[in-house]
């Protein structure tokens, strides 16, 4: 990126390299089938809530065990906005805006709520409080049966493929676009904080909370700040999910998805965007490729019924143990550079210099450096960066 | 250090008493600062000068008393708050952010009162005044000698440009000449920009160097009150307060 447009800088830098792989990936579409499109669509949705969990686990260091719940708490938002769309004769693209928008409002409330009652909490306690919310979501939709609709959720319209693609595309892809967009504004937005004057904030307070505040960093509203961020961040991954699958119902949304969505940001690689991207992926991939691959095999329909479901968490399990021994940088850091770990990356020469000071934009020379611990471009697309030239 | 900020803090605590909940660790300290002014606070291991920084700063509340800066009472203010007064604090054990850069706890310092080229200017400054640090400007703060951590605590102290500074044993572990500089920087930043500093220390001898004058603490109680020169003078008050 910088040597294609040395000239952008910062969050600029940011959105149009976020721009950039979002056209990429719906251009990515054309070459999928169906069914690869909708497991894109469901990576892509994934990646918001993890991108939104390696943000607050990553930079701030607040663990949460709930994020499924809160990609639920999207989820039920839209199904509900939409439908009372559907109500008021709405369909098509105004019903989706408006079932996002639903999405985000109510995401954004429960993730400020939860946040102040968070800030409050260090550490497990934090973890147990959303652990709770992630135990609760059954109960809750069983005791609002009426409006959430009980074990069995909600079912929202079917969309169809607007008009003007409808020659050209299926509607498994024209899912793959929406939640490829869905995903392009979150993300784009998460990493703009990442590299940020709120991003270097976070990470003082999850390093040294009494350093930061010294500093004049309040500490508990930037941590409910993130919380609220992130949990913007998995309910959008949920409306985009609940748009793919037509449907929201607590079972998709259990504990074990809310740690399945932990392990992916830790896996990935904490605190990094790309990190997020690859471990999103593995959750929808690994299953279907350890399905793939023991379908290979001649076994008994016995020992096939108990290996199925189990098998892909135990790979889960072991790939989790084998990165931490071998990486705990998380598969991000792999190939990036040699010895990375905890070093900080060696940064363009003279960033506030007496000639550069002068000509300094403000966010340009400290933040590009910034990025570049854990940046997206280095894990997405292999551009070289500086210290690679 | 060019400076905007024309003059220093001027303080006053009284009757400020703190405990850790059992008996206070501080009784009705009474305390008055001048702008501009350098004071020692001395004293042996567990004397309170700690308790009493770190209750200047926020990080404890106290039982009883109140803190002025500059005449408005700010006993009730969170550290966060206070930090944006002007009132810095480097506490004991080198506290740079870790995993930080250097560069970023310089920027992490100067987040809330500069912007811009402003911040990039500030931050520069810290650098004329810490060669060392301008060398690792990359380098994490835990790849730091105990020194250069030093340097980088006051240094992200000093960027936001306080008016009263506040430190809390600066010379611990560190050489003796490395102590020398780090006193010969706080007592130009005083005379320079007027800045107030607090400055708590076992090493009698480097602190008094520097100091206009030194409060001696004994179990939590304010023992003595003079001018630098005439305690280093007082043989007997050096002998059963300061141990030389």
């Amino acid at each position: 990126m910088n040597r294609i447009a040395p000239a952008l800088t910062g969050t600029r830098r940011t959105i149009v390299f976020g721009a950039v792989l979002t056209v990429l990936a719906i251009a990515g579409t054309f070459g999928l089938d169906p069914y690869r499109n909708f497991q894109l669509a469901t990576i892509v949705a994934y990646f918001c809530a993890v991108a939104g969990l390696t943000l607050l686990v990553g930079l701030t260091g607040q663990l949460s065990l709930g994020h499924a719940a809160l990609m639920a708490v999207g989820g039920y938002a839209y199904a509900l906005t939409a439908n009372l769309a559907t109500d008021w004769g709405l369909d098509g693209v105004p019903r989706f805006l408006l079932g996002m928008l639903g999405a985000l409002v109510v995401s954004t409330v429960h993730g400020l709520l939860l946040g102040l009652a968070g800030a409050r909490l260090q550490g497990p306690y934090l973890a147990g409080v959303t652990l709770a919310i992630a135990i609760a979501l059954p109960a809750v939709t069983a005791q609002f049966s009426g409006v959430l609709g009980g074990d069995q959720g909600l079912q929202i319209a079917y969309e169809g493929v607007p008009e003007i693609f409808s020659r050209l595309i299926v509607v498994e892809q024209w899912h793959a676009w929406v939640s490829i967009l869905i995903a392009g504004v979150v993300v784009t937005a998460l990493a703009a904080v990442r590299r940020s004057a709120l991003g270097l904030k976070m990470r003082a307070v999850r390093d040294d909370e009494t350093a930061a505040r010294l500093s004049g960093v309040p500490a508990a509203r930037v941590k409910v700040i993130a919380f609220t961020l992130s949990s913007v961040a998995a309910g959008a991954g949920g409306a985009a999910l609940c748009f793919v699958t037509q449907s929201i119902s607590p079972g998709a949304y259990t504990l074990a998805f809310s740690l399945l969505l932990v392990v992916a940001a830790v896996v990935g690689g904490l605190g990094s965007i790309g990190g997020a991207a690859l471990g999103a992926a593995l959750i929808v991939l690994l299953p279907w490729l350890v399905g793939t691959v023991t379908d290979a095999f001649e076994m008994s329909a016995d020992l096939e019924q108990r290996l199925s479901g189990n098998l892909g968490l135990l790979v889960f399990g072991g790939l989790l143990i084998v990165v931490m021994l071998a990486r705990p940088g998380g598969l991000a850091s792999i190939g990036l550079r040699r010895g990375r770990g905890r070093t900080a990356p060696p940064r363009s020469p003279s960033p506030f210099g007496p000639a550069a000071s002068a000509a300094a934009p403000t966010d340009s020379p400290a933040d590009e450096a910034d990025t570049d611990r854990t940046g997206v471009k280095e894990v997405a697309v292999h551009v070289p960066t500086e210290r690679e030239r | 250090m060019t400076t905007r900020t024309a003059t220093g803090a001027e303080v006053s605590i009284t009757g400020l008493t703190v405990g850790y909940g059992g008996e206070p660790v501080l009784h009705g300290i009474n305390l008055d600062m001048k702008p501009g002014e350098i004071v020692a606070v001395l004293g042996a291991n567990g004397a309170g000068k700690s308790t009493l920084l770190r209750t200047l700063a926020g990080l404890v509340r106290p039982t009883a008393g109140t803190i002025d800066l500059f005449r408005s009472d700010i006993t009730g203010l969170r550290t966060e708050d206070r930090a944006r007064r002007g009132l810095a604090l480097v506490p004991d054990g080198q506290s740079v952010v870790a995993e930080l850069s250097v560069d970023e706890n310089l920027r992490l310092g100067a987040l809330w009162r500069h912007r811009g080229p402003a911040r990039a200017r500030a931050i520069g400054r810290v650098y004329e005044l810490f060669e060392p640090l301008d060398r690792r400007r990359s380098s994490a703060g835990h790849q730091l000698s105990g020194g250069e951590r030093q340097m980088l605590a006051i240094g992200r102290a000093l960027v936001a440009e306080p008016t009263l500074l506040a430190v809390d044993e600066p010379s611990l572990g560190l050489a003796p000449r490395v102590v020398a500089d780090l006193m010969a920087v706080l007592r130009d930043a005083s005379a320079r920009t007027g800045l107030t500093i607090l400055l708590a220390e076992q090493n009698v001898t480097s602190a008094l160097s520097i100091a206009d004058r030194g409060v001696v603490l004994s179990l939590g109680r304010i023992v003595a009150d003079a001018p630098a020169e005439t305690l280093s003078n007082d043989a007997a008050l050096r002998h059963a307060y300061l141990g030389f």
